[in-house]
């Protein structure tokens, strides 16, 4: 039926007082509720997404404090500041943190505040969902830094390996708390990834067809559909964990017909993928600084998009090359060396892309796009280890030393948290309205950069001498010491550089200059609104004319009007071309899915100590439920208006 | 701002705009947002059913023996259940045209079916555990056995108690017109809930018997 409706294109005055009506009027319509009910009930993608990004931070200042003390550990040898036992706890934390309560949920924070200012809509999909998912995460993460500070945290490994993590090796709760930790930050990402495909899908402005949008609003979409495809797996392995533990299952029992190797197959077909659902965004973010400080599109757009579908697809097939060292057949392990080879043409297309727009453009060296620059230089070398571990013998002589943290930290810091830094220091006018000091941005790049180098870069000599990793100290005759002090005191360099950057963010936010509405000139459309953006994002949706929504804007480009602004109608349309097709209403603020995840996290902590929690907390969770979706007043209204307006239509006729 | 346009006399400060006022605000299937919620869990669940389903082949290879030195289960409970979702479908289906057509009686009839034939299921289920012959804690057989179960379990339960609640809404109202997508993507999932008890069934049931 609505495929034959059609928008109707004509002229129209607004007049200036006609704005005015109708700023005040969405104003009241997108409110985001106060008070202490109010925080708990908002719906409001920006203000959720910057909560999300605060909350990320926190949990990096927390596991970068966690790895400060590793490298205070390691500086000397024959160190007992720290014994093994907390040793093991403190890397386990800071590794199960980083990936799992920051770098990714950092990234798709990102999604949740850019995303609908950049497809051109007043909020993202499903945003109840979104608040639900926020407070899941947030409960998790704080779980697991209260079982740090009772000295109780996960002592396994971020992987958590069976045997040691089943329930012969490591009887107590501490296993438990990591598998549990997992579930709750699985259905947190899982949800904002649905949200971020419906909104990129089905929601996106009028012209905004697939071949026009963003490449960070490509790459969040990627993102999100590995995503969607990966998760699934981590979260079958870490249930089957907490049922091996909990209730005496032998999935991972080899005694009674199940297998250790299982656990590693699992994990890793989630664990590779996850490196790129780290890293896909960052490429994102770069696409978006380099064209906005060279004032040009991005040299080969298509070329960008397709190495960004191919990476999605080629990370699921590379999640053996985490097991080299396992002994399974010779034959197998080649397909893998050579897929983990094929992954850096996609990646290799893309550098050369940015390059050469930075070769064509006259870039403007600002803060955000120095430290893409610096994410070039890391990022190649750590691809570069990375290529050299495909290689099995390779891989074998190196496996568990520090050459895989050097590896894995070029790849992690160089590849998502500098373009992520300079990506704040990017889109921080945006959220605040105050741009961040330069002069300080570049010195905080330099402490960044020269500290990181001289934390991880020694780690590759360490491996190559044979230090294993997760070891809590080492004799004083293994030659690994001077390497050790040099890598401890790049870390305070680090540590110092981190902390500039906080003072920076908060400095900016009271005193920063007051930036306009697009400070760096850039091309898409969330910068086309005031700094920060409004409740309701767009006085009238746009109608996007090309590719860079902002710089290929003509004097007359057309607006969209006949959507209601008296309740929170939003326009969905067509999945490739974006044409206007219906519009949707979404919810009010409700403070339901908040009591939802309160529940939720009471049921997922609770099962961890008894089984009972199911039963016991079953009532209450239907309840929530129930009342999340129950009739509001503004059901009735609707059930009203529809009525009126059948008859209308029935009198016509 | 433009100048006056002198062909087509237009006054200044008229703006080109995309009305879209005539759109519908209500609909059905993937041009709608809610579908591509729905589709969204559906293919995350579905993927956590292949996962299981492939560590149920998996375990397998890591034995002689299928299932290892315990009896086959019992066909009969399981069958019943496969027959009475597959006939459920139907009400099902119905309840989706006439929610398509907002035919708010015809819903209240057929989600009424759905309900009882859902509950039907979670019934014949709760018989099909005595007749799996094997324990969760026997070996990693009887483990993957009763997970996949009780995942399908998980999902059947939860969606009678979907269609309650929705039952509950089709009879106090009030019945927005965005109410009776609920109803139809209520059915899209049933739909969903029952293709996947087709290979769960098929794992469990047969492939003890052909392995
Ligand atoms: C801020 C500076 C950082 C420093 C100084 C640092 C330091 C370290 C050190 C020394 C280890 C090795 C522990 C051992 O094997 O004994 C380690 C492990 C690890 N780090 Fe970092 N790290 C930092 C940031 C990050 C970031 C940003 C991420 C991820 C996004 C990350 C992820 C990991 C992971 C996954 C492990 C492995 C944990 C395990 O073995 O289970 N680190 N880190
Ligand atoms: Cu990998």
């Amino acid at each position: 039926m609505s495929e034959f409706v059609h928008p109707v294109e004509r002229r129209m005055t607004i007049s200036a007082a006609d704005e005015e009506r109708l700023r005040t009027q969405l104003e009241r319509t997108w409110y985001v509720p106060r008070g202490i009910i109010g925080w708990c009930s908002v719906a409001d993608h920006k203000t959720m997404g910057k909560r999300y990004i605060v909350t990320a931070f926190c949990f990096f200042t927390f596991a970068g404090i966690l790895a400060g003390l590793m490298r205070l550990q390691l500086a000397v040898p024959n160190n007992h500041f720290i014994g093994p036992d907390l040793y093991n706890q403190i890397f386990t934390v800071h590794g199960t943190m980083m990936m799992f309560l920051f770098a990714v949920p950092v990234m798709e924070a990102l999604g949740v505040y850019l995303v609908p200012l950049m497809v051109g809509t007043r909020n993202i999909a499903f945003p109840r969902l979104n608040a639900f998912s926020y407070y899941v995460y947030l409960f998790g993460g704080v779980m697991l830094v209260v079982t740090m500070l009772l000295n109780t945290a996960p002592d396994v490994g971020w992987f958590s390996y069976v045997p040691l993590a089943g329930p012969d090796y490591t009887p107590g709760k501490r296993a438990d708390f990591w598998a549990q930790l997992i579930t709750f930050t699985e259905v947190a990402a899982l949800a904002v990834s649905v949200e971020l495909v419906a909104t990129i899908f089905k929601a996106r402005a009028p012209g905004m067809s697939l071949n026009r949008m963003p490449l960070f609003v490509w790459s969040m979409l990627v993102t999100a559909l590995m995503v969607i495809f990966a998760m699934p797996s981590i979260v079958t392995c870490s249930s089957f964990l907490l049922l091996d533990r909990l209730v005496g299952t032998h999935f991972y029992n080899p005694a009674e017909g199940g297998d250790s190797l299982l656990w590693q197959h699992l994990f890793w077909f989630f664990g590779h993928p996850e490196v790129y659902i780290i890293f896909v965004p960052a490429l994102g973010i770069v696409s978006s600084i380099i064209s906005a400080f060279t004032w040009r599109p991005i040299f080969g757009y298509s070329a960008m998009v397709m190495s960004l579908v191919a990476t999605g697809f080629i990370g699921f097939g590379l999640w053996v090359h985490h097991m080299f060292a396992t002994g399974l057949p010779a034959l197998g392990l080649e397909y893998f060396t050579a897929a983990s080879i094929v992954i850096a043409i996609p990646t290799g297309i893309q550098i050369f892309c940015w390059i050469a727009s930075l070769w064509r453009g006259r870039p403007r060296f600002h803060t955000p796009l120095v430290f893409v620059l610096g994410f070039f230089a890391i990022f190649v070398l750590g691809g570069l280890s990375g290529v050299t571990l495909a290689s099995v013998p390779f891989d074998l002589q190196v496996h568990d030393s520090y050459y895989v943290v050097a590896h894995f930290h070029y790849v992690l810091l160089g590849g998502a948290v500098f373009p992520l830094i300079g990506g704040i220091y990017f889109w921080f006018p945006k959220m605040t309205g105050r741009l961040m000091d330069d002069r300080l941005g570049k010195v905080n790049f330099w402490l960044l950069f020269i500290g990181f180098n001289i934390t991880f870069f020694p780690m590759h000599i360490l491996g190559l001498e044979g230090m294993p990793r997760r070891v809590y100290t080492y004799p004083d005759n293994m030659g690994w010491n001077t390497l050790n002090l040099v890598s401890s005191l790049g870390a305070l360099l680090l540590v110092v550089g981190g902390a500039l950057f906080v003072y920076n963010v908060v400095r900016s936010y009271r005193w920063g200059l007051a930036g306009s509405d697009n400070p760096w000139g850039a091309e898409t459309l969330e910068w086309s609104m005031s700094s920060p953006p409004p409740v309701y994002n767009f006085l009238h949706i746009p109608v996007v004319e090309g590719r860079c929504a902002l710089w290929d804007r003509s004097a007359d480009a057309p607006i969209v009007t006949g959507i209601r602004s008296d309740v929170r109608e939003v326009l969905i349309s067509d999945v490739m071309d974006a044409e206007p097709i219906n519009v949707a209403e979404y919810p009010e603020p409700s403070i339901w899915p908040f009591l939802c995840a309160v529940v939720t996290s009471g049921f997922f902590i609770g099962s961890i100590f008894t089984p009972w929690a199911l039963p016991v907390s079953i009532l209450p969770l239907a309840v929530t439920l129930i009342g999340w979706f129950w009739p509001k007043k503004r059901d009735r209204e609707r059930a009203i208006e529809e009525q009126d307006e059948d008859r209308r239509l029935h009198d016509a006729a | 701002m433009t100048p006056p346009d002198a062909a087509t006399m237009r006054p200044p400060d008229t703006r080109r705009v995309l009305d879209v006022s005539v759109l519908p605000r209500t609909v059905f299937g993937h041009q709608g947002l809610i579908w591509w919620g729905t589709a969204g869990f559906m293919v995350i669940e579905g993927s956590i059913f292949v996962i299981a389903l492939v560590v149920y082949f998996y375990l397998r290879l890591q034995v002689t023996d299928w299932p290892p030195s315990l009896p086959n289960p019992g066909l009969f409970y399981g069958t019943l259940n496969l027959a009475t979702v597959l006939l459920s479908l139907l009400p099902a289906y119905i309840a989706k045209t006439k929610a398509e057509k907002f035919d708010l009686a015809g819903v209240r009839l057929w989600l009424t079916i759905l309900v009882l034939f859902g509950v039907a299921a979670v019934v014949i289920r709760a018989f099909e555990y005595f007749a799996l012959n094997c324990r969760w804690d026997d070996n990693a057989y009887g483990s993957i056995v009763w997970t996949l179960l009780s995942m399908h379990t998980i999902h059947v339960a939860t969606d009678v108690v979907d269609s309650m609640v929705l039952l509950t809404l089709a009879l106090t109202g009030p019945n927005t017109k965005t109410r009776f997508v609920d109803y139809s993507e209520n059915s899209l999932y049933w739909y969903f809930i029952v293709a996947w008890w087709v290979p769960i069934y098929v794992t469990i049931y047969l492939m003890p018997r052909w392995l």
